[in-house]
């Protein structure tokens, strides 16, 4: 039981970050049909640049000034960069982006170097809010839940009550037919891809402490992100939570199982020789398939249901 | 008002206008005929500003060929795709609102004008519009491009596909947006209303203009509707 309620609320924490990163990338997909492989390099220069600020002045001042940052550089990178390269058509923009995440990461090993760096939550949330039956739950958590779930309503609210999140709804089906009816559409492509960096910045921010912020950090959540949005179905948001918290959750319950084929096995008590075919493939434990299981999913899904979750059209 | 002169676009490799040569007056319904596939859409596109134009298109006298979508809109143009392009997502009310250019426009339309005379968009105001049927889509689509009140709209086989109590209030419609003194350019496959409604009338044939002139000149000549036209 404990073991449950614990991994629950964990997957939902990792789930909601996950959601940060995946609902700007589904986003910018959905209006421009470009994959952003630089998506996951704005997380981790939101990591880094938070890190930067919170030296400077502290951990709050860096909450909002990092995010804005990024957001910055990315919408200038959207206004001077893609969009130039936008009329040569979406393999230009891909190998663009491509690019785009390789000179971020090489920028930030000249800046910060190699190393890890000590980027640690602040002291006034590192303190223990809630004993879970033995298990002690960090507040640092419930904090990156409840920056999440803040960020999820705001988001929410602007895209259903703005005319601004109007525009972005129409132009994610039919941006031509927003811009014929008089809509700066390559102005409201800049603000959703400035806006998507600064959530993935917000992501890299509450994100890089709780985690670790090196420079393999955008590597590691980035083919997750991917994951995510196809699983969802590209350019829904909906699809995006959806598929963050079950990937999470996928991941963290994945954790506590220590089952292997062997166990399997001797349930229905069959012995496996001395010296079996493969002897590693049968010891392999659930808890060790936990980084594949997401990539089994989206396979599974692009085989089953290509258009994802919630998408309207095939990705 | 709208002149355009020796105007060229291409599809990747096939050039599909070759140099078609139009205008219209302030005031004039012209109707674009054609078989599918002469460019008539694409003779819409490329004014709008939707597919790359080569050539002059003068609109009240300044060369606004190359624009983008948006600044041709703001220009006074507005343009009803054949393909309506509703967003499915939206409630009717909403793609209403997105016609307009800005929150606070106030035009020739109102939305009480639009629910008076299409009195299912106001029962399904609320409803996401990729639920309508498809003759309530054109309607909104055709409603939605006149909130943005142009003085120009050019629209896209309004009736094809429709009902024939539909095809009716479109007409309804057409005239409605010429007593308002907006000039339109109508691509209309149904001979009897391009005939019915339009002052003057253009033909095309590869990419071409081929015959210009009044519903009764095209009358007269029986041979451009054989040559042009018949299937």
């Amino acid at each position: 039981m404990e073991f449950y309620v614990i991994s629950l609320l964990n997957s939902l924490v990792f789930g909601m970050l996950l959601f940060m990163l995946s609902s700007g990338l589904t986003l910018i997909f959905g209006m421009m049909g470009v994959l952003n492989f630089a998506h996951a390099s704005f997380y981790m220069l939101g990591a880094y640049l938070g890190y930067q600020v919170s030296v400077f002045i502290g951990f709050w001042p860096a909450l909002v000034i990092a995010p804005i940052l990024v957001g910055i550089i990315g919408a200038g990178i959207e206004r001077y960069g893609l969009r130039t390269v936008h009329k040569y058509g979406h393999v230009a923009e891909l190998l663009f982006t491509f690019g785009l995440a390789f000179m971020i990461e090489e920028l930030i090993l000249l800046i910060w170097g190699r190393v890890a760096l000590n980027y640690q939550v602040p002291a006034s949330l590192d303190f223990t809010i809630f004993k879970l039956f033995e298990s002690d739950f960090p507040a640092y958590r419930v904090f990156m839940l409840v920056v999440s779930v803040t960020m999820f309503v705001a988001l929410y609210l602007m895209l259903t009550r703005t005319r601004t999140g109007i525009i972005i709804q129409a132009a994610l089906t039919h941006a031509e037919g927003v811009g014929m009816l008089g809509h700066n559409v390559p102005r409201v492509f800049m603000i959703v891809f400035g806006g998507g960096s600064a959530l993935a910045g917000l992501a890299g921010v509450i994100g890089g402490n709780y985690l670790v912020t090196s420079p393999s950090m955008a590597i590691l959540l980035g083919p997750i992100v991917f994951v995510v949005i196809v699983v969802g179905g590209m350019g829904s948001l909906t699809g995006a939570l959806i598929a963050s918290l079950l990937i999470a959750a996928l991941q963290t319950f994945a954790v506590g199982y220590d089952y292997s084929l062997v166990d399997l096995l001797t349930l229905f008590n069959i012995e496996l020789g001395s010296e079996p075919l493969f002897p590693d493939l049968w010891r392999i434990k659930i808890e060790n398939t936990g980084p594949l299981l997401p990539y089994l999913l989206m396979v599974v899904m692009l085989i089953f249901r290509p258009k994802g979750i919630m998408g309207e059209r095939e990705s | 008002m709208l002149e355009v002169k020796n105007l060229n676009a291409y599809y990747g490799r096939s050039h599909i206008l070759q140099g078609v040569n139009l205008e219209i007056q302030e005031g004039e319904i012209v109707s674009l005929l054609g078989r599918n596939g002469v460019g008539r859409s694409t003779t819409c596109k490329a004014i709008m500003g939707l597919v790359v134009p080569q050539g002059t298109v003068k609109y009240q006298g300044e060369d606004i060929a190359g624009l983008p979508a948006h600044a041709i809109a703001h220009k006074g143009i507005g343009y009803v795709p054949e393909d309506r392009w509703i967003f499915p997502a939206l409630t009717v009310l909403q793609n209403l609102q997105l016609g307009q250019k800005n929150a606070k426009q106030k035009g020739r339309w109102s939305f009480e004008d639009m629910y008076e005379m299409f009195p299912i968009l106001y029962e399904r105001s609320n409803l996401r519009a990729g639920l309508l049927s498809g003759g309530e889509q054109q309607m909104l689509t055709m409603c939605r491009t006149l909130m943005g009140d142009p003085d120009l709209v050019m629209i896209d086989e309004p009736t094809e596909g429709l009902a024939p109590n539909n095809v009716a209030l479109v007409k309804n419609l057409i005239s409605e947006i010429a007593a308002r003194k907006i000039s339109v350019l109508l691509v209309e496959q149904k001979l009897t209303i391009a005939l019915k409604i339009a002052n003057r009338l253009y033909v095309m044939g590869h990419g071409q203009i081929v015959f210009e002139g009044t519903p009764q000149e095209f009358q007269d000549n029986p041979e451009v509707r054989k040559e042009w036209l018949e299937v």
